[in-house]
């Protein structure tokens, strides 16, 4: 995975940290080893001071802490439920799988964590608008949340592939207010949609803060944005404490930036006994070149202000990633995974768009919870580790396993429609005349609409 | 301002200067539409004005440039070009011309190719030095030891946002001139000069720097008149690129012959 030469030294680095009493944890930027930094225009570098001056002062300012605290509990519904997935576990070699249940905040996923924090930031710099990218819609969702609850004017960029991916993200994030730019640069994903973010960033700071949505980009982003999302895991290890008694003997996340992982690794970095895995979009399998693996794949580079480990080809090019999940479309990662990587505290593994899937039917279909696709490389993830951490066991129930549900899977519902061959060649759902998809030249109000012939029929 | 060793793109500026002028740089992406309409484009605007050429190495993810820009550099990509190809066009422009060649270059290219292998095929090829866009001095050790050991210049940015410290720092660490960014914004044509530029020119030259050029916004005579009158030099980069995709190598030679006619504290009076 990483380059055999230094793997060995670096795995004696982690030991070291772990041994030695070193703490992993509240990494500050804006380095982690060789990775981080600020790669970024000049023109930039007076906003990033700013945000990091201000994000400085917030972090230790009690009347902050309290107002994001509140929104937390009171807006978003934290803290979020961990949810035991008992027959979603005898897949997994019966281990005890617990879900963080991030898909029961609002909006939907872990997004709200961040944005709830940088929209207050924005606000005490007196700044009127935030500009966001998405890929999945749900950062973008979110950030229209966050941007309507505080009275802020929102812009997200969204590449115009994933628009129509998400389409109905699209529409929630009008519905909230936000303006929604379609990206028809490059790749048209995620990172074509960082670009503009940031070209309209440069243009104009003076009033506007760029919410960027992961543990990516410049300093201070990685550590800004690991610290709105560390709720996550120290919620989480409190909860396996109270719910079994002990530390879980592993930790599983879906690495897009980065963000929902480096918020649940958090708290169990510094816990020896606690294996650690992040698991990136492998899409149709990275021996085909489309997949999402920056780090199983790429190599050290500069995107979008952090070097981290980066899919590009020999001349720096960045490659255009691939993966059945908008939000892990992302062909760099956020560097403190970079840095983890290499020392070998984390294990970073891909999931391909097929194992995810399956994941995706196994928790719908055993614990009644529909996850995001995100989510769902986690999942997938987590049944590897626990058929290998029990293997040979007596008592495999003893092994624990938190799984970050970074997100729910409602806006997936199509994309999930369609690979599990549930739609017919005009988009209805195959037995029945249910539509997913509006017929042209209709002025139906609903998307999914059961005809009134289907329904009566039904009933009689 | 770094200036133990001798700069090419100072020399170029310095000739301008003594003809009582601002200099003129002409800015192209590499490899559009090809490799040799780069070098014809290049010879062009050096035989019809332009006392530096800055040759742009087409990026991914160019997220300093406006749309001209990008469909041009897009195009060059999708064309087939290679990042050694840069070093053909710089060779072939120095070959015809006294012009001085820098090249502007996003970092991750250079990184990839490695900083120190990079130089030396740059220093070979006769390239004056580098315009780094999204290179800060504060992450550019590799570079600072590169271009010292290959004698090339390193043209760093300062903006309208840049602090006095960070414009200090910023024209300590540079060779050659220092580029200032007229506007908070990315490249592409604009109405007016944004009234931005003057005082970031003023700022720098009390920072410490002997030459200042101004670039960003800048593509009609009338501009270049504007800037020459406070500026060391001149940057017009998208009227150029939009001149080369309308109207070819000819549009370009017309084109840096009207920019030139308004640099002249002297020749414009003339
Ligand atoms: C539900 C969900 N999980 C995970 C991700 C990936 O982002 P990150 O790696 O920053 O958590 C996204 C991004 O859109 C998401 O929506």
């Amino acid at each position: 995975m990483v380059d055999a030469s230094t793997a060995n030294s670096d795995e004696n680095v982690a030991d070291a940290f772990l041994q030695g009493g070193t703490s992993l944890r509240n990494a500050a930027g804006p380095y982690f080893g060789s990775y981080g930094g600020r790669w970024m225009p000049e023109s930039l570098i007076a906003a990033l001071d700013e945000v990091e001056d201000t994000f400085e002062k917030a972090k230790a300012d009690p009347e902050f802490l309290a107002q994001l605290k509140d929104l937390n509990k009171n807006y978003s519904g934290r803290p979020s439920l961990l949810t035991e997935a008992k027959r979603f576990s005898e897949h997994a070699g019966g281990a005890r799988i617990f879900l963080k249940r991030e898909d029961l905040n609002h909006t939907g996923s872990h997004k709200i964590n961040n944005v709830l924090g940088q929209a207050l930031l924005a606000k005490r710099m007196g700044k009127t608008r935030v500009i966001a990218e998405t890929g999945a819609g749900q950062h973008g969702v979110a950030s229209a949340t966050a941007a309507a609850l505080l009275g802020l004017e929102c812009v997200v960029y969204m590449g115009a592939e994933d628009c129509r991916r998400q389409a109905l993200n699209v529409a929630r994030m009008q519905l909230l207010g936000a303006t929604v730019v379609p990206v028809t640069n490059g790749s048209q994903t995620l990172k074509d949609a960082i670009n503009d973010a940031l070209r309209d960033w440069v243009s104009n700071v003076d009033n506007t803060h760029y919410l960027l949505g992961t543990a990516a980009g410049a300093h201070p982003f990685p550590a800004m944005v690991r610290f709105f999302h560390e709720v996550i895991g120290e919620e989480a290890r409190a909860q396996i404490l109270e719910q079994t008694g002990k530390l879980p003997d592993a930790v599983c996340a879906c690495i897009g930036g980065g963000s929902n992982a480096i918020g649940i690794f958090h708290s169990f970095l510094d816990d020896a006994s606690v294996k650690i895995y992040g698991f990136e979009a492998g899409g149709e399998g990275v021996e085909t070149g489309r997949h999402a693996a920056a780090i199983t794949l790429g190599r050290p580079g500069v995107l979008h202000g952090a070097r981290s480990y980066l899919m590009q080809d020999e001349d720096g090019q960045t490659i255009e990633s691939h993966s059945i999940s908008a939000g892990l479309d992302y062909p760099s990662v956020g560097p403190e995974h970079s840095y983890l990587a290499d020392i070998g505290r984390v294990t970073y593994e891909p999931i391909t768009d097929t194992e995810a899937m399956e994941a995706f039917r196994l928790l719908c279909r055993t614990e009644g919870i529909i996850p995001a696709i995100e989510s769902s490389h986690a999942l997938a993830g987590a049944i590897k580790v626990g058929k290998q951490l029990t293997e040979g066991k007596e008592n495999p129930a003893d092994t624990i396993i938190i799984v970050n549900l970074s997100g729910r899977g409602d806006k997936d519902v199509e994309t999930a429609a369609e690979w599990f061959d549930m739609l017919d060649e005009n988009g209805n759902v195959k037995g029945t005349t249910l539509s997913t998809r509006k017929p042209k030249g209709t002025s139906e109000r609903s998307n999914l609409e059961i005809s009134t012939e289907e329904a009566n029929g039904g009933r009689n | 301002m770094t200036e133990q060793m001798s700069s090419k793109s100072a020399a170029a500026i310095d000739r301008a200067k003594a003809q009582g002028r601002a200099a003129l740089i002409g800015y192209l992406p590499a490899g559009y539409p090809d490799i040799q309409s780069s070098i014809d484009a290049g010879i062009a605007m050096a035989r019809n004005g332009a006392d530096l050429i800055e040759i742009g190495i087409p990026y991914s993810d160019p997220v300093m440039d406006g749309s001209v820009i990008q469909a041009a550099t897009t195009e060059a990509i999708a064309n087939g070009f290679h990042v050694a190809s840069v070093f053909d066009v710089v060779a072939g422009i120095t070959a015809a011309t006294d012009a001085a060649v820098l090249v502007m270059t996003y970092w991750n290219p250079v990184m990839r190719m490695g900083v120190d292998e990079f130089s030396r095929r740059l220093a070979e090829a006769g390239g004056a030095g580098l315009i780094t866009p999204d290179l800060i001095p504060d992450e550019a050790a590799e570079w600072f030891a590169a271009s010292d050991k290959y004698g090339l210049d390193r043209v760093f940015l300062v903006a309208p946002s840049s602090t006095p410290e960070r414009l200090a720092m910023t024209v300590e660490a540079s060779r050659g001139f220092v580029y200032a960014v007229s506007i908070m914004g990315v490249t592409g044509a604009r109405q007016s000069v944004s009234s931005a530029a003057e005082k970031v020119v003023a700022d720098t030259h009390a920072a410490g720097a002997e030459r200042v050029c101004v670039g960003l916004g800048v593509s009609t005579a009338d501009h270049v008149r504007e800037i020459a009158a406070y500026a060391d030099g001149v940057i017009v980069g998208t009227a150029l690129v939009a001149a080369i995709r309308d109207g070819g190598v000819d549009a370009v030679a017309q084109l840096t012959k009207n920019l030139s006619a308004g640099l002249g504290r002297a020749t414009a009076q003339a």
